[in-house]
């Protein structure tokens, strides 16, 4: 690194104290110690902005959506479409009708291996995933292989972490329906060539689906740049409620496949005769959603903005770039997962002693990480490990945290001596 | 500094049994086998047993998991070496109702000797399926042979 780089990354691009400040859960203590939470992979804390956000709602908004005529129910539909609107530009989406509200990733891709499976895939067809997914894009790809007689193809990934991605014109064949990637690994942090990928599907005219759940909260995303047909994400972890998430889909897929869960809100008419179909984006969202959630997410988002998703990039690039520096300086620590191009979820083990012990010793001093295989159980295979302990960073966290983190490594080192 | 709860589940005798796992490996004959797994931290062990009417005349272990499960896994097996079935599916209750809390306060469990040292796990709830695992998948062993069982 030059002189040049490192005076860049030595400048904070925002106060992350005031940032914390958002956050009333950091100053939970556990086991007498302050919590350092680094399991932000799994799930991010909400600031008060959201919580405040969600409690606004209940307490003068609440009422059905996108049904009443009274003013209660025009003004929480008003606030759940703004939401849509806020998510569409946080993607730079062309429309909002290609925001489609989920409960989260899962049922987002499940959404598409469901509809645009029973609409595109049929007996003999292929599907293309990497090595590093998380089971939500194994599984339900696995369900529409065992109903339609479709084949799972798999591109695989090097032990740096990064996908073979001199494998794939041989996985494409004319057969080959849909490819479905992750943006970013959530055991191995590799920011995959998604726009790679897209480009070559593209020119054999196959859609591709990027799982973004790992990806979103940490860069900038433009589905219209990548130019990918379906991205999917939760709210939790992009500091949103649970229980929320979105399908972004490009209407001329959306607009071909069929819904996905029939009920209220997804039909325009309804006689024993025949149903017609509501228009988008509301064809694929049967039944009351979780409107707080929605608007909480919206919440989310405008706090995310505020901050700047270029400046959350680049610190947490410069806090990545400190866990690194900091594990090559401890012996007997082996990162799983050295891609180039990464995100802060960092899989570690330690030589001869369980992730879980790990997991168990670092919470008595307050800090919770992840461990085992992280919904990625083929990864541990590639890797012939049955699990690892993981670091994953948001915004809040800092580098005094990852100081405290590696003394709580050596009391590790310590008991197990 | 190391906590005294912490000191109290990382016992000197279960980092030894980690490190140096006791009836380690297949052994041959044995009569009674089961695989156990808990999917959710990756523990993974089998459990071989031989037995002559109702006494348990070898066993031992194979796999692998974290610190807890292991030693667990190892001291199970020398307890039980020599012991009858009915004795072990004692072992089991009593071993069991320890690491759960579920027994009365002042028990001491003396009656299980070493074993004893597992009483900590209790307080480190996200634990009891490691200290129970190997003892799961002995009675398993013993009831359904080659069967494999999860903690899930």
């Amino acid at each position: 690194m030059n002189s040049d780089n490192k005076q860049i990354t030595d400048t904070v691009p925002f106060d992350v104290r005031k940032v914390r400040e958002d956050f009333p859960i950091l100053a939970e203590t556990v086991h007498g110690k302050p919590l350092v939470y680094f399991d932000n992979a799994a799930t991010t804390h909400k600031p008060l902005q959201v919580i405040n956000r969600l409690q606004h709602y209940y307490l003068h908004e609440n009422s059905n959506i996108h049904r009443g005529v009274h003013a209660l129910s025009q003004h929480a539909t008003g606030e759940y479409e703004k939401s849509r609107r806020t998510i569409q530009k946080f993607i730079n989406a062309s429309s909002e009708k290609e925001i489609i509200f989920t409960r989260g990733t899962t049922e987002s891709i499940n959404l598409v291996a469901q509809s645009f499976g029973a609409k595109f895939i049929a007996q003999d067809d292929e599907i293309i995933i990497s090595g590093m997914e998380h089971h939500s894009n194994i599984v339900p790809w696995q369900l529409l292989c065992e109903r339609t007689g479709a084949r799972l193809k798999i591109l695989p990934f090097d032990l740096n972490g990064e996908l073979q991605m001199e494998e794939l014109p041989g996985l494409i064949t004319a057969k080959t329906k849909l490819i479905s990637v992750v943006h970013a690994s959530n055991s191995l942090g590799t920011v995959n060539p998604v726009e790679d990928i897209i480009a070559l599907a593209h020119s054999h005219g196959i859609p591709v689906l990027i799982d973004g759940a790992q990806a979103v909260q940490h860069m900038p995303v433009d589905v219209q740049k990548l130019d990918c047909d379906f991205y999917v994400f939760s709210g939790h972890k992009l500091y949103g409620p649970t229980g929320i998430g979105v399908l972004y889909g490009k209407t001329k897929y959306l607009e071909a496949m069929p819904p996905y869960q029939g009920g209220g809100d997804m039909i325009l008419s309804v006689t024993f005769d025949k149903t017609i179909y509501n228009e988008l984006p509301y064809k694929f969202e049967a039944g009351t959603p979780d409107i707080a959630g929605g608007i909480g997410l919206g919440a989310a988002i405008d706090y995310l903005n505020t901050i700047g998703m270029d400046a959350i990039a680049a610190y947490e690039h410069q806090l990545s770039d400190y866990v690194i520096e900091k594990f090559t300086n401890i012996d007997k620590v082996q990162l799983i997962g050295n891609a180039k191009k990464r995100v802060g979820s960092f899989s570690f083990i330690l030589d001869g002693i369980h992730p879980h012990d790990i997991g168990t010793i670092l919470d008595f001093d307050g800090i919770a990480i992840r461990t085992g295989h992280h919904c990625t159980q083929p990864v541990m295979q590639r890797f012939c490990i049955p699990a690892t302990a993981r670091l994953s960073l948001g915004i809040y966290n800092t580098r005094e945290e990852i100081d405290f983190f590696v003394q709580s490594i050596h009391k590790v080192f310590e008991v197990f001596s | 500094m190391i906590n005294s709860e912490l000191r109290e589940l990382y016992q000197q005798v279960i980092l030894d049994h980690n490190k140096n796992p006791k009836n380690f490996g297949k052994i041959d004959p044995h009569n009674h086998s089961a695989e156990g797994f808990n999917p959710l931290c990756g523990d993974h062990l089998f459990i071989y047993l031989q037995t002559e009417g109702d006494v348990i005349t070898n066993i031992s272990f194979e796999g692998g998991g974290c610190a807890i499960s292991k030693s667990s896994a190892s001291l199970m097996t020398e307890a039980l070496k020599g012991k009858s079935i009915t004795e072990a599916k004692e072992f089991f209750e009593r071993f069991h109702n320890m690491v759960t809390g579920q027994a009365s306060e002042d028990d001491d469990f003396e009656d299980l000797d070493k074993l004893a040292i597992f009483q900590g796990v209790r307080d480190f709830p996200v634990r009891v399926k490691c200290a129970s695992l190997s003892w799961h998948t002995m009675i398993a062993a013993l009831d359904n042979n080659n069967k494999s069982i999860s903690t899930e």
